[in-house]
């Protein structure tokens, strides 16, 4: 896990900018808000949670690296920062990043850290930004965080039950996905996807429709590779919706990290994260992988489609 | 004793073709014995833990038919880990290495590999029918190996499967000069199919009699390969979507009329509702209809073709069918001998349109009825009692109310005394699964009733371990038991240990065992496998002191003359 030394030193060698509005109170260092750490998940908040800090001290929060999956809490970015990633791979990406204001996605989701699942409430618990987190964080962030293991209320499913074929399930959820446009009928049923982790020596399978968001299916995920992780990174586990931001990748890489990756129906393996979750990744993940960071170098993210209706202000 | 020479024996022992029966005549005397071993040609292993292929070949060392069951049945509903065994490999190594002319192979809930089937393709020059249900862990390139090597192949049905389609070319591997081809079903393979090879292997098929199609297989192909194999009985649609009055569709409907020996019908995988008219020519004719995988099809269009298909004797059907639609089915399909109805609605979302009155209605206009299938999402005792009485020659009878541990939703009461009407009346039950709210009394009534059982199934049942007992102690010929989510524990498990040897298998999951008991079980039956599997790390199962109040989350065990196997995974733990 990154030292907090390091974090405040990587912010702050990007937080040049003089159009930054967070300003510590300890006055010398400028800390760059620009993953959103905090709490400012709302849209219409501005303001940026360091301000709020005891003098001289960074929020930890604000200066940790962050990355999500979408479905991870938004940060609210100020229109006027000047958005450059830190380690832009897709340069064109960036430029979609500081126009529509993207929000990076909270890092916790997608890594898989060694024991320590830095999850919200992991984050949460370290006594300088709880309170920050507990006052801020949207009721759906909350639910994530603590209960980061249980499906949507609605649907408390029993292991198994009813006693019907994973091959019928299945069967019967792609049928009804395909015809939902003619029924007007949700679609029904479970979608089982196949798990599988480099290095693990089983696969498992998940239910994808028991999860609303990216958020959900890694804490599921976590949950079920826990003792096959190793790695670590700091996160600060925010969920939102948020997309994908390459330039956190090499940091990923770089911390030995595992990322969550996707075949979808043309074969081709996927980052999880860019695509709207009940739209486009429901309907083309075939499988899942949980790559080691390295692997995933070149991993194209899907074609930013549907970005624009999603952007949020 | 023999007053026939050997020959002469043999012979009539070839019109004993059921398995329990031949397992009699083996045991009547040596000689018999020895020429009922030589003779035995289709080998039925319901466990592959049970025995291995070197036993195997050296009792039947002539056999050309082998069927392999891996996993326990509850493995299909995702409550066996996967990795769990089950692996076809030894044994095909095993029979390839010895000279079995193996012409048959119908495997269930094993792992496949496409090295299996590389092997198996070349190591049987007459191998002739491969018939695969609910196994995995091969690809389509499997398939090619079978399609390329088996030159007498006559049958490759695969139903169920997990597949991984690599979408290639395997229906092309069959050679041009292959023409052997009687049944072929891949409708559980997800991706695009070589139409034009399936095409030109249809046409050379002149023996063809079964045919199922997967999604892919659009309408006017479909049309195009029944016009190939007017000769064919049993036909699996895959896709089904174009417009009503469509070139294709007309073509399809002239194509039908000429299949005059159409007698079972399946798929609809994707289907738009109007296309069930196009088969209302040969609906009279058919004896089995499986309409389970067509959630598209519902209301009218079901019952407008079921009500031409009167000579119907097996129907798999969802449950939006409704009460009412089972209605028309009950005065329609006098012949009916097997029904199937499965739910939509997996959510348990209350959707269900079918209650305990078309089950009532279905036993009433169905005097044939003997295996049924059932989920709901609510039953009352007098439903069951009055199914008994219109009903009293069921062989297999599943209910499945949705809700665990719900009452009879009018008197509010357990479920005992309706499931008692049918063990009670039902005296050739060799098949029940129960549901709903039930205490151990439902299980002294199985004990006392149910002489014929082979296969009890219980979920969220029971009070005591007494309900355990009464079926242990009562049902004599009980083979498969398996039980999850209920209260029984140790003393249950424990009180006759021999019992187990007489049956092929008990499953216990999310019950009151502890690893104590389960320790005290094995030593005291050193011919059982009691396997443990456990996925949880927390479980530190292996601490001496805490066995006592251990629970254990699965257990399986069964009988076997080969001892504890040697491919268990770690989570695995056979003593």
């Amino acid at each position: 896990m990154l030292s907090e030394e390091e974090l405040q030193s990587n912010v702050s060698v990007a937080s040049s900018s003089p159009t930054s509005n967070c300003i510590s109170k300890g006055g010398g260092l400028k800390v760059h808000n620009y993953f959103g750490l905090s709490d400012s998940s709302s849209v219409e908040s501005s303001t940026l949670s360091c301000g709020e800090d005891d003098k001289g001290t960074i929020s930890l929060k604000a200066t940790e690296l962050t990355l999500g999956l979408p479905g991870s809490q938004s940060h609210a970015r100020e229109t006027k920062l000047d958005e450059k990633p830190f380690f832009p791979l897709l340069p064109s990406k960036d430029e979609i990043c500081s126009s529509s204001h993207k929000n990076k996605r909270g890092f916790s989701d997608t890594v898989y850290t060694e024991k320590n699942w830095m999850f919200p409430e992991a984050v949460a618990n370290q006594s300088v930004v709880k309170k920050e987190v507990t006052t801020n964080i949207p009721k759906g962030q909350l639910s994530t965080t603590n209960n980061s293991s249980s499906p949507p209320a609605a649907k408390a499913q029993i292991v198994g039950w009813p006693p019907v074929r994973s091959y019928r399930k299945n069967t019967l959820a792609t049928t009804c996905k395909n015809s939902d446009e003619v029924d007007g009928k949700p679609g029904s049923g479970v979608l089982f996807v196949k798990v599988s982790m480099d290095g693990a020596p089983y696969l498992r399978k998940v239910d994808l429709r028991s999860y609303g968001n990216y958020g959900e299916l890694s804490s599921a995920l976590e949950k079920m590779f826990t003792t096959f992780t190793l790695g670590q990174c700091g996160s600060n586990g925010a969920a939102g919706k948020d997309m994908l931001s390459e330039t956190k990748l090499k940091d990923l890489l770089n911390a030995k990290d595992y990322v969550l990756t996707y075949e979808d129906k043309d074969g081709d393996w996927m980052l999880v994260g860019d695509v709207p979750w009940e739209y486009m990744f429901i309907d083309v993940c075939k499988k899942l992988k949980i790559m080691k960071g390295v692997d995933a170098i070149g991993l194209a993210a899907a074609p930013r489609r549907m970005e624009k209706s999603k952007i949020r202000a | 004793m023999n007053y026939f020479p050997d020959e002469v024996i043999e012979h009539v022992f070839d019109f004993v073709t059921s398995h329990k029966d031949r397992n009699s005549i083996s045991l009547v005397c040596k000689s018999w014995f020895k020429i009922e071993r030589y003779s035995r040609q289709n080998v039925f292993i319901g466990n592959c833990y049970a025995i291995n292929p070197e036993r195997l070949l050296r009792r039947f060392p002539c056999f050309k038919s082998l069927t392999l069951k891996g996993k326990p049945h509850f493995a299909d509903f995702n409550l066996v880990p996967h990795g769990w065994g089950g692996f076809v490999q030894p044994w095909i190594e095993a029979l390839a290495r010895s000279r079995v002319g193996l012409e048959e192979l119908r495997l269930k809930r094993m792992v496949v590999t496409d090295e299996s089937l590389e092997l198996l393709s070349r190591s049987f020059v007459n191998f002739k029918s491969l018939v695969l249900v609910s196994c995995e862990g091969f690809s389509t390139d499997g398939l090619a190996s079978i399609a390329s090597n088996c030159r007498h192949l006559q049958d490759l049905d695969l139903q169920e499967n997990e597949i991984d389609d690599h979408r290639g070319q395997w229906l092309s591997c069959f050679p041009e000069t292959y023409t052997s081809l009687v049944t072929l079903n891949f409708a559980c393979l997800e991706g695009e199919t070589n139409l034009v090879a399936l095409e030109r292997l249809v046409a050379r098929s002149p023996n063809l009699r079964s045919l199922k199609l997967n999604r892919a297989v659009p309408l006017d192909a479909l049309a195009r390969l029944m016009a190939c194999a007017p000769q064919i009985v049993d036909l699996g649609v895959g896709s089904y979507e174009d417009e009503q009055d469509s070139e294709s569709c007309l073509k399809l409907q002239a194509a039908i009329r000429k299949c005059t020996s159409l007698r079972s019908l399946s798929g609809f995988l994707e289907a738009a509702p109007h296309c069930l008219s196009a088969f209302h020519p040969v609906c009279h004719n058919l004896t089995s209809l499986n309409l389970s995988y067509a959630a598209e099809i519902h209301g009218s269009h079901l019952i407008k073709l079921i009500e031409h298909c009167k000579k119907l004797q097996r129907l798999w059907i969802l449950d939006s069918i409704g009460d009412k639609g089972l209605e028309v089915v009950a005065s329609t399909c006098k012949e009916l001998q097997e029904l199937r109805v499965f739910p939509t609605d997996l959510q348990g979302g209350g959707n269900t349109a079918v209650t305990e009155d078309g089950l009532v209605a279905i036993s009433a206009g169905c005097p044939k009825l003997h295996s049924i299938l059932y989920f709901c999402q609510q039953m009352t005792n007098a439903a069951l009692i009055t199914v008994a009485k219109n009903c009293p020659n069921f062989i297999r009878f599943r209910l499945c109310i949705l809700e665990p541990h719900k009452p009879d939703h009018v008197t509010s009461q357990p479920l005992d005394e309706g499931f008692g009407a049918i063990v009670q009346a039902c005296k050739n039950l060799k098949r029940l699964s129960v549901s709903g709210l039930l205490t151990d009394q439902v299980f002294l009534y199985i004990g006392m009733y149910a002489t014929e059982l082979e296969m009890l199934s219980i979920a969220f049942a029971g009070d005591t371990d007494k309900g355990m007992l009464y079926v242990l102690n009562g049902c004599k010929k009980m083979r498969k038991l398996e039980i999850r989510d209920s209260p029984f524990g140790d003393a249950a498990l424990l009180a006759d240990v021999n019992k187990y040897e007489t049956m092929r298998s008990l499953w216990m999951s999310s019950c009151e065992v502890t690893l104590g008991g389960c320790k005290r079980l094995a030593r005291k039956a050193p011919w059982l496998n009691v396997e443990i599997i456990n996925e949880n790390d927390n479980n530190r199962m292996e601490e001496n002191g805490y066995e006592g109040r251990q629970k254990v989350d699965k257990l399986y065990l069964y009988r076997t003359v080969v001892g504890t196997r040697v491919d268990a995974p770690p989570f695995v733990w056979i003593h």
